[in-house]
Formats: C-alpha cells, sequence, structure tokens
C-alpha cells in the first residue's frame, strides 16, 4: 500500500496533522505503536491552553502558542471537545516576586499578546477570583484567554474527523524501520507489516528525535521530562476555577493547582529529567514520596487542596528539546521527511498551530498542489455525555435508544449505549482505557472498581472477543486469564 | 417516556439492608404494595451474591451460611410480598422533596414520589488512586472484592502470584479464595500494626494455609508496564511512613487491595444530609432517620459493618422508623450520643428523648485496647460500666441505653462512651 503521507503518532499533534491533511485528494495513514489514540504524552497533560505569555519571545514556541491558544476554542467547539475559557492566573507571593510577575506581562506582550489579554491584578481582585487562594497571595498575572481543554479527547476527535474523512487508522504499527527507496519511504512495523508512503511526518513525541536518528543519524538532545499529577474528586471543586500558577523562581515553575473540562482538580506536574534511553522514555511509573512534596507545595497557592481528595496519581513524559523550542523542519537530507521534535509544553496549547504550520510544509513539498475534498466535514459525529444532560433531553435520547437508560458508571454517570458509541466510532475504543478516555466510565472515585467488569463485558460483546482477551490498555495488560478450576 | 409514580416508601438499593428494611417496614404496618426497592444490579442480594464462603447469619440465623444462602432467605421472603422490585435501575437523583429519579432500560426515566426513603446503598472499595503507592499503572492492580467477583461470578482467574494490600475482611477472604482456586498468595501487607479483620478470618483464611500477614508493611511501589511484574513492600514507622532500609522486592503478576470501604453517599450529599466525618454515613437518630424528614439510612450507606447480620438488625429498624414517619408519628427533641477516649464514632449519634424502648448504640474503637472498661456516661450519671478483656478496631462494639434512663435524659445532656483504664 503507497500513501501519500504517513502521519507518525495518534497524540494531538498527530491527529490535528491528520485532520488537517483529510482537506484534500491525499491517501493519509495514521500510524500508531500503542493501541489507541492520545497513548503517550497526550493522556498525562496538564489540559492547559496557555495564553503564551511564557515562552521565550521569538522563539517558534511562542510564536505557535500565542496562535494556537486563539485558534483553540473553535477547533474544540467544532469537534465537540471539551473546553473552557476559564482563565490562568500566575500567584506572586512577595512584592519582590510582583516583579516577575512584570516581566512575564512586558515578555507576553513581545510574544504578541494584546492588552485585553493580559493584567496584572492585585490581591483584592485575586481573592475575589479565587476565594480559596493562600493569604500570603500578593497579586498575579491574570491571562483571561488561557483555557483549559480535554487533551486526550481533543486528539480523539481529530482523529474521529480525519478517519471520517478518508485518513486510515493503524493501531499497534510500531515503526521499527525507516528506509527511503525509489521515491517511496519504507516504513515497517515491528509486527511485521510494511506500508510505503511518499511523505512522512514524524510526530511521534518522544520518539520523534530516535526515529529520525535512526533513519539518517541527525542528532536532536531531547530528554524524556517526567511530571507527575494527582488528581482529585470532582467534588472539590470548585476549590479554584482558574488555573492557578505559581511565580516561576530559580527553584523552578512552581506547582499547578487547576480544574481540568470535567471539574477533577489536579496538582502538579513535578519536572524530573530521565535517561534519553528506552527505560527513560518508557517510564511513567509515579516516584516514591513525590507526591508528598507535590501537594506541600501546591498547599503554597491553595492551602485547603488536600491527598484526601485523591482519586488517583499518574505520570506522563514531555519531550524537552535542550535547546527548548519547537523544531518543525524536514529531515536534513530527505525533504520528504517532516519531523515534529521538543513538542513539550504549551504544545497542546500550540496544537491547532502547529498542525496548521504542518499542512503548509506538505503542501509546499508537493509537486502538484491536492485538490481538496468537495464534502469536507470539519467535525464528527457528537459523543453523548449523558451525566451534563437536563431531565428532557435525557428522556428524549432514552426514547431513541434504551441503551441510554442503563448506567454502567456509577461515579461518572456513563451508559451503555455511550460505551457502545465510544467502541464503534471511527477508531473507537478497543480496551478498558480507551473506553474511559472516551466516556469516563471508570474516571471517578471508585476508579473502575464498579464499572470495570461491565465495560469488558460491552467491549467483548461489541468487538466479538472472549473477555479475557480483553485488555487495559492493549499490549499485555490482560485484566484477567483463564477460567477458574 | 417520563414516567411518575407514587409509592409510600421507596428503598434504595436491594442488597441484605434493602430488603430487610422493606420487610420490615411491610410487617410495621405500610401497605406491601406501597412499597418499592430499586436494585443497580441484575438480582437482589448485593455484595452477597459474591461472598460464596460460609460464616453469615450466626447471629440472625443461629447457623452458618454462605452469602447467597443468607441472601436467598430474605429474596424468598420478598418474593411472598407485593413489594414492588426494580432490578437494573440505577437511582440518578433524590430531592428535598423526597422526590426519587431513576433510570432502567425497561422503564427509562422514573420519577418516584415517596413519602418516606430508605437509603441502602451499601458501600464501595477504596481503589489505588486514593493511596500514595508510587510506581507505574498496569493491568493486574485490583480492589479485593472485583476479585472475588471474577473468580465467584464470572468464573475467571484474576491473577497467579498474588500480593495482597491491607487486612480487611474481603483481602483475607480473597486470599483464601485464590489459593483454593490455585493461584499463590505471597503475603498480606498491613500498614497498621493490627488486622482490620476478623479475628476468626486471619485464622481460617491465613493462618490455616501458612499466608504470612505482615503488619506495619505496606506496598511501596508497583512494578511493571503491562502487567503487573512484582511490588516493593517496605515496614512502616508510627507515622506510617516507609522505613528506608527495610524495602523487599517481591515478584507477582495481581496486587489486590483491601484498603478500606467508603459508604456510598453520593445520594446523600444530593439532599444535604448531615454527615457524619468519622463513619462517612448520614447522621441518624435511633430510627436510623437522617437529618432530612422521612429519609432513613441503614446498612453498609450508614456505617460499615463487620457482620451482615447487624445490618439485618439495623435495617429492621429503619424499616420500622419509616413505617411510624408514613403513619404520622413525629418526634420532637433528642440527646446527642459521641464517643471519646478512644471511641471513634457512635452510631445513631442522637436519640429521641420520646423513645420507649431500649436503644443499642454501636460504636467502635480506634486501636487495639487489652482489658479496659467501657464506661457510658450521661451527665454525671453513669449509665454503664463494663470490662472488656479485647477491644479492636475490626470488632464493631455495642452498648444498651435502658429506655428507663431515657426517659430522665433532657436535650441538654449528651451520652458519652469512652474506654477506661480497667
Amino acid at each position: 500500500m503507497v500513501y501519500d503521507i504517513a502521519v507518525i503518532g495518534a497524540g494531538v499533534v498527530g491527529t490535528q496533522i491528520a485532520r488537517n491533511l483529510s482537506k484534500y485528494d491525499l491517501k493519509v495513514a495514521l500510524l500508531e505503536k500503542e493501541s489507541d489514540i492520545a497513548s503517550g504524552t497526550t493522556k498525562a497533560n496538564s489540559g492547559i491552553v496557555h495564553a503564551g505569555f511564557d515562552c521565550q519571545t521569538g522563539t517558534r514556541m511562542a510564536e505557535l502558542n500565542v496562535k494556537g491558544c486563539r485558534m483553540m476554542e473553535e477547533v474544540a467547539t467544532t469537534l465537540h471537545v471539551p473546553y473552557e475559557k476559564n482563565g490562568s492566573l500566575v500567584v506572586a507571593f512577595s512584592e519582590e516576586e510582583m516583579a516577575t510577575i512584570q516581566d512575564l506581562y512586558m515578555r507576553g506582550i513581545a510574544n504578541g499578546l494584546t492588552k485585553d489579554e493580559l493584567k496584572i491584578i492585585e490581591r483584592e481582585e485575586l481573592v475575589e477570583m479565587e476565594p480559596n487562594i493562600a493569604d500570603e497571595a500578593y497579586g498575579a498575572l491574570y491571562a483571561p484567554t488561557a483555557g483549559i481543554v480535554s487533551p486526550y479527547e481533543l486528539a480523539i476527535a481529530a482523529a474521529e474527523c480525519a478517519i471520517g474523512n478518508g485518513v486510515e487508522f493503524l493501531r499497534k504499527f510500531n515503526v521499527g524501520g525507516i528506509v527511503y527507496e525509489d521515491g517511496n519511504f519504507i516504513l515497517g512495523a515491528k509486527d511485521g507489516r510494511v506500508i510505503r508512503a511518499k511523505i512522512i511526518v514524524n510526530s511521534a513525541g518522544i520518539f520523534a528525535s530516535y526515529l529520525l536518528e535512526n533513519f539518517n543519524g541527525e542528532k536532536f538532545k531531547v530528554i524524556p521530562r517526567k511530571g507527575e499529577y494527582g488528581l482529585l474528586d470532582r467534588s472539590v471543586y470548585p476549590l479554584v476555577t482558574h488555573t492557578i500558577f505559581q511565580c516561576p523562581t530559580e527553584m523552578g515553575k512552581g506547582i499547578l493547582v487547576a480544574p481540568t473540562t470535567h471539574h477533577n482538580i489536579f496538582v502538579g506536574p513535578t519536572s524530573l529529567d530521565q535517561n534519553d534511553n528506552m527505560e527513560g522514555k518508557h517510564d511513567v511509573s509515579v516516584r516514591d514520596g513525590a507526591l508528598r512534596t507535590t501537594y506541600a507545595e501546591a498547599q503554597k497557592s491553595v492551602p485547603s487542596v488536600s491527598p484526601r481528595d485523591q482519586i488517583t496519581s499518574f505520570a506522563g513524559l514531555r519531550a524537552h528539546w535542550i535547546e527548548h523550542d519547537f523544531y518543525i523542519a524536514p529531515a536534513k537530507t530527505n525533504k520528504y521527511m517532516i519531523n515534529l521534535i521538543g513538542i513539550e509544553s504549551p504544545g497542546l496549547a500550540a496544537s491547532p498551530a502547529i498542525a496548521e504550520c504542518v499542512e503548509n510544509m506538505v503542501l509546499d513539498t508537493l509537486d502538484t498542489k491536492p485538490a481538496k475534498k468537495a464534502e469536507w466535514n470539519p467535525s464528527r459525529k457528537a459523543p453523548v455525555f449523558f451525566r451534563t444532560m437536563s431531565p428532557e433531553e435525557r428522556a428524549e435520547l432514552i426514547a431513541k435508544d434504551p441503551a441510554y437508560s442503563r448506567i454502567v458508571c456509577r461515579c461518572e454517570t456513563v451508559t451503555e449505549g455511550e460505551i457502545r458509541d465510544a467502541i464503534r466510532a471511527p477508531g473507537g475504543a478497543i480496551d478498558l482505557d480507551g473506553v474511559k478516555r472516551r466516556t469516563r466510565a471508570g474516571m471517578g472515585r471508585c476508579q473502575g472498581g464498579f464499572c470495570g467488569s461491565k465495560v469488558m463485558e460491552i467491549l467483548a460483546e461489541e468487538l466479538d472477543q472472549p473477555i479475557n482477551e480483553i485488555t487495559k490498555f492493549g499490549r499485555h495488560s490482560d485484566i484477567i486469564y483463564e477460567r477458574t478450576k | 417516556m417520563n414516567e411518575i409514580l407514587n409509592y409510600d416508601l421507596v428503598v434504595i438499593g436491594g442488597g441484605p439492608a434493602g430488603m430487610a428494611a422493606a420487610l420490615s417496614a411491610k410487617d410495621n404496618g405500610v401497605p406491601e404494595e406501597n412499597i418499592i426497592v430499586l436494585e443497580r444490579d441484575v438480582r437482589l442480594g448485593g455484595i452477597l451474591e459474591q461472598c460464596i464462603h460460609t460464616g453469615f447469619g450466626l447471629t440472625y440465623f443461629g447457623e452458618e451460611l454462605s452469602g447467597p444462602e443468607y441472601a436467598d432467605r430474605f429474596v424468598k421472603l420478598m418474593d411472598e410480598t407485593k413489594i414492588a422490585v426494580k432490578l437494573n435501575t440505577m437511582v440518578l437523583n433524590i430531592t428535598k422533596e423526597n422526590q426519587v429519579i431513576a433510570t432502567n432500560k425497561e422503564d427509562g426515566l422514573i420519577t418516584i414520589n415517596a413519602k418516606a426513603i430508605i437509603l441502602a446503598m451499601g458501600c464501595r472499595e477504596r481503589p489505588r488512586g486514593a493511596l500514595d503507592i508510587a510506581g507505574t499503572r498496569p493491568a493486574g492492580v485490583m480492589s479485593a472484592g472485583q476479585a472475588q467477583k471474577f473468580v465467584n461470578i464470572d468464573g475467571y482467574m484474576p491473577g497467579h502470584e498474588c500480593v495482597i494490600l491491607g487486612s480487611g475482611d474481603i483481602g483475607l477472604i480473597m486470599a483464601r479464595r485464590m489459593t483454593l482456586e490455585g493461584a499463590k498468595v505471597k503475603v498480606v501487607c498491613e500498614v497498621m500494626p493490627y488486622s482490620g479483620g476478623l479475628q476468626r478470618n486471619i485464622v481460617q483464611c491465613l493462618d490455616d494455609f501458612d499466608i504470612p500477614l505482615r503488619l506495619s508493611c505496606t506496598v511501596i511501589k508497583i512494578h511493571g508496564l503491562d502487567r503487573v511484574e512484582g511490588v516493593t513492600i517496605a515496614n512502616v514507622d508510627d507515622k506510617m511512613l516507609p522505613i528506608p532500609g527495610t524495602e523487599e522486592y517481591i515478584p507477582c503478576d495481581t496486587v489486590l487491595l483491601s484498603v478500606g470501604l467508603i459508604p456510598e453517599n453520593e445520594l446523600s450529599k444530593q439532599i444535604d444530609l448531615d454527615m457524619d466525618m468519622v463513619t462517612r454515613g448520614p447522621k441518624v437518630d435511633e430510627m436510623r432517620e437522617t437529618s432530612q424528614p422521612g429519609v432513613f439510612a441503614c446498612g453498609n450507606v450508614l456505617q460499615v459493618h463487620d457482620l451482615v447480620d447487624f445490618v439485618t438488625q439495623e435495617s429492621q429498624i429503619a424499616g420500622k422508623g419509616a413505617a411510624q414517619y408514613i403513619s404520622g408519628l413525629r418526634h420532637g427533641d433528642v440527646i446527642k450520643t459521641r464517643g471519646q477516649n478512644g471511641v471513634r464514632y457512635t452510631v445513631p449519634q442522637s436519640i429521641n428523648l420520646d423513645e420507649q424502648e431500649d436503644v443499642k448504640i454501636y460504636f467502635r474503637v480506634g486501636s487495639v485496647y487489652h482489658d479496659k472498661r467501657v464506661v457510658v456516661t450521661c451527665g454525671d450519671k453513669v449509665l454503664l460500666n463494663r470490662k472488656k478483656i479485647k477491644l479492636a478496631p475490626g470488632e464493631m462494639e455495642n452498648v444498651i441505653i435502658k429506655a428507663k434512663d431515657i426517659a430522665e435524659m433532657t436535650k441538654d445532656q449528651e451520652i458519652v462512651i469512652s474506654i477506661e483504664e480497667a
């Protein structure tokens, strides 16, 4: 099979690139090494749409962050993805720190933000916005256009849109080797599958530099930087409603206390550089004791945030290029391989702009400009969220299909109908975590204790598989084994 | 589509608590066709259906039954009545006007106007995420109750080599169950210096199978990318922090958690019931009426019990209370109860001063005590002073307050239970 373009990596960047490319008469493949979309950096992300004042002025990162933040609302709304323009606050705890706040403000203006998009506020206004803020809080930098988006739902939505418009999604396609031969790339998966493509978009996250280096020896120093999080029960909301940053100090950027789009509160992330080897690139373990110090630091901004309300902890890896910028460019030896290196925070915020940038690079690379599809759908089928529906909407939905009247996940009020939809969607869920990311079944306070086996039953039925072959997240993540004696 | 029904009594939950409460309400005068039980599972019986071991019923029936047998006795009694039962039905909301909104596949959304509501939703297990266990998040980490369902209901092995964290009763029971099914249970770790489970379970489930129980020991790290490959365990100090140098790696493919049960009170919180921060259930009077008139609570949603027999007894009280409420009985002032000196909580948290019968107060202690006295006072008066050889957090205790003593109490006083030197 020869594709025009192979996009490697179905994270929040790769999926949006695939979606943008699906506008054209091009054969596009979206390759993902794991069993599902959003299985890498995207799934353990803070979900923050940064306004863009933090990046160094003049960098690619700053440009794409500011642009992406302005694009996000429309992208998220079009794709029916949870998004909220909740605004962010960088909190200063002393008069001296207000000088840093002033510097950040100036940097933001230099990065292209307008005076409506940034404001320095005094303690009084801060307390009005966030009543649970610490007594020591002195003032803050307020960015009203900063927002939050559900990162994995954005990636899933973009993928569903792309697949709906003809992109082929190849899951569990773990690219082992890339060679260029007779005007085509040959991509071999570790399981033996082989595809060919005229252009490669290498958006493989922390593995992107590795793929490039293996292809032509080009070296980038990219460090897997770990961030650990604690996630709190939804009942804690509205402990804070804005994204609360701490004023950056010489010690680092500080710990966030912020809501997600589903109104869990999270604390984190920590920041720990791991070895730039395969072990380091796979290590998403939470360190012993890491959360104890994280909560202590978070309590500096919001004293009442407490590990007692924690429902889960997790860690993710960001691809930290030591130059600390986004590198988006063709391989030095082959203009048909476009690489995205060092897409770390604010990569999510920048992602719509990155996708647009890569789309244009692909178009420039092609000898003949592809035609646009006559009937391109910029959206996808809107998912049902039973929990947030009014009683009238619920009654109407149930009248159409009684599967929506059976609650499978008690904590998040997720119905059987929503779970079946998630499995049947283009590029749909094939395992427990896939259902969880799409529907929230298992994301609540009991963490799947009640619904886990019920979701497995539905997966087994929909996929026509024995129940003991249903996994948590693919690979060898078996949940149950053979029958009892 | 949105059907509106009217019942005198809606019981939320069809486990042992809900069934006993519904039957008792009927026995105490509520017309049986005016009672409805809503159950989210496919059958009545609740968690008993997966508890195929014996040990149920010794107190209530005076004989040893399995969980399904114990449940079946009540299911049969339910079948003999005209009490309505809706299975596969999840309650979405309750309101301050005592309205219950539920949903199921047959009826769609249902709204039920009730004169009284009995909350009998039971409890759930604390998940891993609520604990500070470092490491990866592979498959193979599950609560002991989930594992019990996989083995006893679904008929699948959830693992072959297990480490169990927490020595609550379900953890102990599953240590035996997994062993009987051919799995190897390597160790049961308990972070506290004592087990939270019943003594008889430690003997019958661990000692009889040579399964080691390590006290003051916990799992500090889970290893494995896809499926669990092992755990690091360590001893803890008196602040329950791991002691460096005591770490030990144990290869295993499964971690079962029995680290506490949490009353399932999401619905109670919707109507802002006064909650007890210790039991994590609603505060109730001796008839198990909550802070909202006409709303009662019983069983594990109120306080986590050790024995289903006590759940049944408590639920019969709630059923009677609901029947009295439906027939128009209202109470006046109450006297509060509380624990001190090692008594962590008391249930009920208050007693109506017009109560004509003796009242049993349940309580739990916060640590293990030997050769102490349980002392109950009201004002200057000592109501009870009883010697106890042993008191442990894993065993629920009770004292009886005599009706004649209640008659002499006033609303400004309180009933205090404490542990004193012998």
